[in-house]
């Protein structure tokens, strides 16, 4: 008998537990449905992120579009969102932007003539500086010429070596 | 002395272009759309939500679009002066109501006045996405074809006005 209220009680304790386990379970579902506008499509969630972060947000400009929590960048991966959804090409996208905000969008200046300062200078920095480098080195080897130490700075120079050494 | 020459015109040039670069507001990005036709829109008047105002409408004139909001603070600073512009009436204002609430925008052009020919409703700021709106007040010029000529960003000063806009204005006025 005893055993049977034991039995009882533990079947409803363990009840009562399953019910707290569906409730919690339950709560997590639906905190779940909560957080879903983020994760709605994975997929082009992460395809909106590769392309945002070599985006400039124009409002606050060291900020990649997607990183930035300005309404203004929020406006934008709204739109990059929607046309990524109409089918619309990474390439398509980032034409529609830059038809809009013009190059200062992107981060990686496109190669074009009024550009190529920016492309090539550096290069053509260091080659000027290379070559530069390579005048002066030659001028120099040229600017020096060997002349032999007599017979009395030789045995000087003997004489000086053999002290240190003594040392 | 010629071996100080180089790397000093070197120096003098690369100063230049720092100097030249330290001026520029990095806030003023070149408009793509300057020279190109204004982005068409049809969109809700604020003062009457069952009248829209479509961009076609204005061909044939001479036209400025302010953007503007009741929550932006520089808004506030060129307001007097639209207002004393649009009483001039050299050339019609249209304001394109940013991403506001109609009731408080209303609330605020009654309050500050009225420069307005019309301001028609972007809530969610589409139109802004096609004109290059990154922030608030902007101002176009727009000309007879529906060409932008022109844009301001930030609030409009008298010098603009005096040395830009108004030069601009009437130019395209002939």
């Amino acid at each position: 008998m005893i055993k049977l209220v034991a039995h009882g009680s533990f079947v409803a304790a363990a009840r009562q537990w399953l019910v707290m386990l569906m409730l919690s379970f339950m709560a997590g579902l639906s905190m779940a449905s909560e957080a879903v506008p983020v994760a709605e499509d994975p997929e082009l969630e992460k395809r909106l992120v590769n392309l945002a972060e070599n985006l400039r947000c124009l409002v606050c400009q060291n900020e990649s579009l997607a990183g930035s929590r300005a309404d203004f960048a929020n406006d934008l991966r709204r739109e990059i969102r929607e046309q990524m959804r109409a089918n619309k090409s990474d390439d398509e996208i980032i034409e529609f932007l830059v038809a809009r905000y013009g190059d200062f969008v992107l981060y990686n200046p496109p190669l074009k003539s009024t550009t190529w300062l920016l492309w090539f200078g550096p290069f053509v920095l260091f080659l000027g500086g290379a070559v530069a480098l390579m005048l002066y080195l030659r001028r120099r080897r040229s600017q020096i010429t060997e002349s032999p130490l007599t017979e009395n700075q030789r045995l000087q120079a003997e004489s000086l070596i053999k002290e240190i050494n003594k040392d | 002395m010629m071996r100080f020459m180089l790397p000093l015109a070197v120096f003098i040039i690369l100063v230049i272009f720092l100097g030249i670069g330290l001026t520029l507001n990095p806030r003023q990005v070149p408009s793509p759309l300057i020279d190109k036709p204004a982005p068409t829109f049809q969109l809700q008047q604020l003062h009457d939500p069952d009248k829209t105002l479509s961009s076609t409408e204005n061909l044939g004139k001479v036209w400025m679009l302010n953007v503007w909001a009741s929550w932006c603070v520089a808004c506030r600073d060129e307001h007097p002066l639209l207002v004393e512009l649009s009483k001039l009436g050299i050339v019609p204002i249209y304001g394109l109501n940013y991403k506001d609430q109609r009731d408080t925008a209303m609330q605020w052009l009654k309050q500050y006045g009225n420069p307005y020919t019309a301001s028609i409703v972007d809530a969610d700021g589409r139109v802004g996405i096609d004109y290059g709106v990154y922030g608030v007040p902007e101002t176009y010029v727009i000309d007879k074809e529906g060409i932008i000529r022109y844009k301001h960003i930030g609030p409009v000063t008298v010098k603009s006005l005096q040395d830009k806009i108004l030069p601009l204005i009437k130019e395209l006025e002939s």
